[in-house]
């Protein structure tokens, strides 16, 4: 009897053993496990025989028993390991997938280059301390020419080709009215950027009737010549990010006295002459002076007590030397070939 | 102002080279814009000596020269030209020499007759448009010398492009006046005495409009020969100039004009009926101007006449009639001052800009006319000759402009410059300038030459100072200032962030013109009352923009006929429309989206763009403003867009823009074969935001019903949305719609709807009891409200 049972009990397990190496799968395995050693397993059934066993006897079955459950357990876990780590193999070879594949869903537009190049010109004079302002497109004669020294019949009036309306308002030659207007409503001292769009009456290749300019006005009781040499010089060569050759050249706008016109080594050559810079080496950049004692009477400010530094760019002619645009006129064709190169 | 710089050389001797003289014009504030060689300055080509010209004994025409070129014998030359003759001197090009036209001079034979060189006219000399025959040269030209060399062909032609303010250097003399000032070189002017009269012939002059003309100098002289012509060196100052040769008289006074600044005009005396006048136009006059045009004169322009007509524009140009001709025996010279303010403006709107207006309106020295006249009267006599009466002259004293003298403070300067400049170094500069000075007080006191009329103010001598002393020698101060933080308003959405979430959506932002063509402007926003430009660049963009609509649309256009199927644009800007007598402008964000909703990908099908894809992009922007309920999208319509597919958007009740499909007849009209949305809003709206407020969040679990109702076509989503909401309290923390449905299993004219509802309280765990309650209240409303069943 004892020795039937013996056998008994390693016929099962050699049994138990043999499937478990042939299950294919997780499932089987789990199967198998149930089979033999859940609650109404194979094995765990030798047990309940203990009891009909000679007491002698009892301990030595028991022990085979537990033995044969253990190995069969430790089995069981090794072949599912086995069938685990293959299935994670067979899923991860299926899902493959090839990498370099263009990623989906939306691409991203981008902002006109006049755009780009404003911020970049704001957050610069922002944070050498100037706030922005802003104000009409269409303007007063005494906004755009009177209160900025330059009367009726003054000859720089021809400087500036206007568009007029029927009522006689004009639209901004410039966006000095805006500083006019700062000075108006404000007390200084100050530091005030203008950025905006402004007219001219004239289209060619290297003209189009509307373009944009940024206005600087800075307002205090000791700001001289020297200031405006360094604040322009400064900004300048951040915003091309080098040093620049910059020169001061006298000119003449009738709101400024002293004035002076900027250029600098040309940004595309180097300086050695090319046709951007007309093979002089200089690029003309921007105008700039010393507020006229004039344009202080016209809005209040005490031209004894005060002096003031004023700027004026073309923000058209800043984006084509720090982008190399050739053409004017491409800022406004809006072509999207030209547009999203500067994304 | 284009000027000779040999000329100026001759009034200014100085030592430095042409590109040094034209860095320190440039410094100085008279920017050089040009400099470019007078002729292309032929070699080979010397000073000749006809000795013998003999006919050629098989042609016509031909001569055959012997001609002395300092060699040790004559060259044999066959010439054309008729003035050939003996005992003239005459520019020879010997063989081997290559002509400014690209002929190549060689020993060749003339119809047999051997022919070793080439007489040469001004012409072939790139000297003159068209010659009449050879130049012939002065007498004493020395035999053999290069003609480069002798005609001072090595010349420069310098153009200065000047500032309004600094008339005074439009001439040889103001510019070498200011040479002299830089460099301290000496000017070397010609001497200008008065020519005394050899007649007594005069002519009255009439000023009527004193304050236009202050001063007005005239003078007769009579018998001039008509047949004399302008020598070579006027000629050639004119030409290299920039002005043309065109009468002997009518070149000398051109010439006073270049070298001293005064415009001066001449009159064929016969022609004048008795008097000259200076007089204001009267309506309806008109005038033959000397370039054959005929102009009429706007009331009030300033005219010279004579006692029945007008002879010429006062300072701009003169009439054909009474302009010298070939057969001019008896002129008139004026050399007047114009008051500025008569002559700006007036040769622009007759389409007019000469070089005495120009000259006229920037202002010329009023103490000038008498010299000029002077100096004219004295060439022209070397020229043409005649018998010149007394020099006329009337003068409004009290009407001309005087320079006042102005206190300059030492200090003032340092104050403005941020440089000490020494007193004596003032002192000198101003000085060097024509300035007379006299000390006071911490300063001077500083009375101006009669031709820098444009320094008014201490600011202007400052300037001067600045000038003179090199801007580059003005120190650089970094800037240094107080800090004072500005406004910094939270609440405020800034542009550049409802560009940015633009740009992230995939649109490209555009900058369109503020003009647009008025027909592209009825079509697309017919109701608004526009504000058309006086003067605009062509018709096309002749109406200020109401909407950005016209310029994003032709933008579209554009690129869709450059290939490109998708296009999304947007653009920041302001709109432009007439209330009442006044513009409003309003600043507005504006967008165009055609073709497939997302760019043509692999493993996602291809969809085209709808309503709701740009009604989601205009959602993202009204996020950002933290209050997106105050928004609302409305079904309306507007002649521009699909009636079935437009909205107006309300923030609150207030109208702040438009989003739709484009109306089909525009894209018709506009050849746009593809369905096209487009929208538009007010900025300020929604740059307005709200400061975020915290709110505590709820430990309770929310809990979320759906609910599937059916409802008639015309009932819209928002009506439903508003429904829920108004009856659900405030326990409903969202709403939303995710599914509708139309088709099998509803009727038709009906449609289904399936809206999830999340409710939560803050304060304790709801119970299904609670919200079965809320259901209840909710279905019942949108029953009775919107006759709507559940499903």
């Amino acid at each position: 009897m004892s020795a039937e049972q013996e056998k008994s009990l390693s016929e099962v397990l050699e049994e138990a053993c043999n499937a478990t190496r042939a299950a294919t799968d997780e499932a089987a395995v789990e199967q198998l496990r149930v089979h033999y050693l859940g609650k109404k397993g194979v094995l765990t059934e030798q047990l309940k025989r203990l009891g009909s066993l000679p007491a002698d006897q009892r301990p030595q079955f028991g022990k085979q028993v537990n033995e044969a459950k253990q190995t069969l357990q430790q089995l069981l876990a090794e072949r599912k390991a086995e069938l685990q780590s293959g299935a994670r193999a067979r899923q991860l070879a299926s899902e493959k997938i090839d990498v370099t594949l263009p990623g989906r869903g939306h691409q991203t537009g981008g902002l006109h280059p006049v755009t780009r190049t404003l911020d970049r010109l704001e957050r610069l004079f922002i944070g050498m301390g100037f706030e922005i302002a802003d104000g009409p497109e269409i303007e007063d004669d005494f906004h755009n020419f009177e209160a900025l020294n330059i009367p009726e019949d003054h000859p720089a009036r021809a400087m500036h080709d206007t568009f007029y309306f029927d009522d006689g308002h004009v639209l901004r030659t410039h966006t000095s009215p805006v500083q006019v207007r700062f000075m108006e409503n404000n007390k200084p001292p100050f530091r005030v950027i203008a950025p905006g769009r402004v007219y001219r009456c004239d289209s060619d290749v290297t003209h189009t009737p509307m373009f944009h300019q940024l206005e600087g006005l800075w307002v205090d009781e000791s700001v001289s010549f020297a200031d405006l040499k360094g604040l322009l010089s400064e900004f300048l060569s951040r915003f091309f990010e080098k040093d620049l050759d910059v020169r001061f050249r006298p000119s003449f706008f009738p709101f400024t006295e002293p004035s002076a016109e900027v250029d600098i080594g040309c940004v595309i050559c180097g300086g050695k002459g090319c046709r951007v810079c007309g093979h002089t080496g200089w690029i003309e950049i921007l105008g700039c002076g010393m507020v006229h004692p004039e344009v202080f009477r016209h809005v209040g400010v005490d031209s004894e007590k005060y002096t003031g530094l004023a700027f004026g760019l073309g923000v058209e002619r800043m984006a084509m030397l720090r982008y190399g645009v050739n053409d004017l006129r491409l800022f406004f064709e809006n072509d999207l070939r030209f547009l999203r190169q500067f994304a | 102002m284009k000027l000779s710089e040999q000329w100026l050389r001759e009034w200014v001797p100085v030592s430095l080279d042409t590109d040094e003289l034209a860095e320190q014009l440039t410094m100085a504030g008279l920017e050089v814009d040009s400099i470019e060689p007078v002729a292309s300055a032929p070699a080979k080509v010397v000073v000749g000596k006809v000795l013998e010209v003999e006919k050629h004994p098989d042609a016509d025409r031909l001569r055959v020269c012997k001609v002395d070129v300092g060699h040790t014998r004559p060259l044999t030359i066959v010439c054309g030209a008729s003035n050939a003759a003996p005992n003239i001197k005459v520019p020879t090009a010997l063989v081997g020499a290559e002509l400014p036209n690209g002929l190549k001079i060689k020993a060749t034979e003339i119809r047999g007759q051997k022919s070793s060189g080439m007489l040469c006219a001004a012409a072939e000399l790139g000297l003159e448009e068209n010659s009449k025959g050879l130049l012939i040269l002065d007498k004493r030209a020395p035999v053999g010398k290069e003609i480069t060399e002798y005609l001072g062909l090595d010349d420069h032609s310098i153009e200065v492009d000047l500032t309004p303010n600094r008339s005074d250097c439009l001439s040889v003399a103001g510019i070498a006046r200011e040479v002299s000032a830089l460099t301290g070189a000496r000017l070397k002017a010609p001497k200008i005495n008065a020519v005394r009269a050899s007649s007594r012939a005069g002519l009255t002059i009439r000023v009527q409009a004193k304050a236009d003309c202050p001063r007005y100098v005239g003078r007769v002289i009579e018998g001039i020969d008509a047949k004399a012509e302008t020598p070579f060196w006027l000629k050639e100052k004119l030409r290299r100039s920039g002005v043309r040769s065109i009468h002997p008289v009518v070149d000398v006074t051109n010439f006073v004009m270049l070298e001293l600044g005064q415009p001066m005009h001449a009159f064929d005396l016969k022609k004048v009926n008795g008097a000259i006048m200076v007089r204001s136009a009267k309506e309806g006059e008109t005038l033959t101007l000397l370039d054959g045009t005929e102009v009429r004169i706007g009331k009030g322009t300033l005219l010279i006449a004579d006692k029945t007509r007008p002879l010429a524009l006062a300072g701009i140009m003169g009439g054909e009639e009474s302009g010298v001709s070939n057969d001019t025996t008896d002129i008139f010279l004026e050399s007047a001052y114009f008051r500025p303010g008569a002559i700006t403006g007036k040769a622009r709107s007759l389409g007019l800009h000469t070089d005495s207006s120009h000259r006229f309106e920037r202002g010329v020295d009023p103490m000038l006319q008498r010299k000029a006249i002077e100096r004219a009267t004295a060439l022209l006599l070397d020229i043409v000759g005649g018998k010149p009466g007394p020099v006329i002259e009337e003068i409004t004293k009290d009407k001309l402009p005087k320079t006042k003298p102005i206190m300059l403070r030492h200090a003032r300067i340092e104050r403005v410059l941020g440089m000490k400049i020494a007193a004596g170094r003032v002192e000198t500069m101003l000085k060097r300038l024509g300035m007379k000075l006299v000390k006071q007080a911490g300063g001077w006191r500083v009375q101006p030459p009669s031709y820098r009329f444009d320094i008014q103010r201490e600011v202007d001598l400052i300037e001067e100072v600045a000038r003179v002393n090199g801007y580059h020698n003005l120190p650089v101060r970094r800037p240094e200032a107080g800090l004072s933080p500005h406004p910094f308003p939270e609440a405020l959405v800034r542009e550049s962030r409802l560009r940015m979430a633009m740009v992230d959506r995939d649109y490209q932002e555009v900058v369109t013109y503020s003009f647009v063509d008025p027909r592209m402007q009825a079509l697309l926003d017919p109701e608004a009352s526009t504000v058309t430009l006086a003067n605009p660049i062509s018709s096309d963009m002749a109406t200020m923009r109401s909407s950005l609509w016209p310029g994003l649309v032709q933008s579209l256009i554009y690129n869709r006929n450059r290939q490109q199927d998708r296009v999304r644009l947007f653009e920041l800007g302001k709109t432009f429309e007439r209330r009442g007598k006044a513009t409003v402008e309003k600043p507005v964000i504006a967008g165009i989206a055609t073709g497939s909703a997302l760019p043509k990908q692999w493993g996602a099908e291809t969809r085209e763009l709808d309503f709701f894809d740009i009604k989601g992009d205009i959602e993202a922007l009204i996020a950002l403003t933290g209050c997106a309920d105050e928004f609302r999208f409305d079904a309306a319509l507007h002649p521009a867009l699909h009636s079935g597919q437009s909205a107006q958007i309300f923030r609150n009740k207030e109208k702040i823009g438009w989003i739709g499909a484009l109306h089909p007849e525009i894209l018709a009209k506009l050849d746009i074969d593809r369905a096209t949305y487009i929208f538009q809003m007010d900025l300020m709206s929604l740059k307005s935001g709200k400061l975020p407020r915290f709110a505590p969040i709820s430990k309770y679990p929310a809990i979320r019903r759906d609910l599937a109702i059916i409802v008639d076509e015309q009932v819209t989503s928002q009506d439903i949305v508003d429904c829920i909401s108004q009856v659900a309290g405030e326990l409903l923390v969202n709403l939303e719609l995710f599914d509708e449905y139309r088709g099998e299993g509803i009727d038709s004219g009906r449609k289904s709807l399936a809206l999830g509802l999340t409710l939560q309280d803050s304060s304790r765990t709801l119970k299904d009891k609670a919200v079965d309650a809320i259901l209840d209240r909710v279905v019942g409303a949108l029953s009775s409200e919107l006759a709507a069943q559940l499903r």
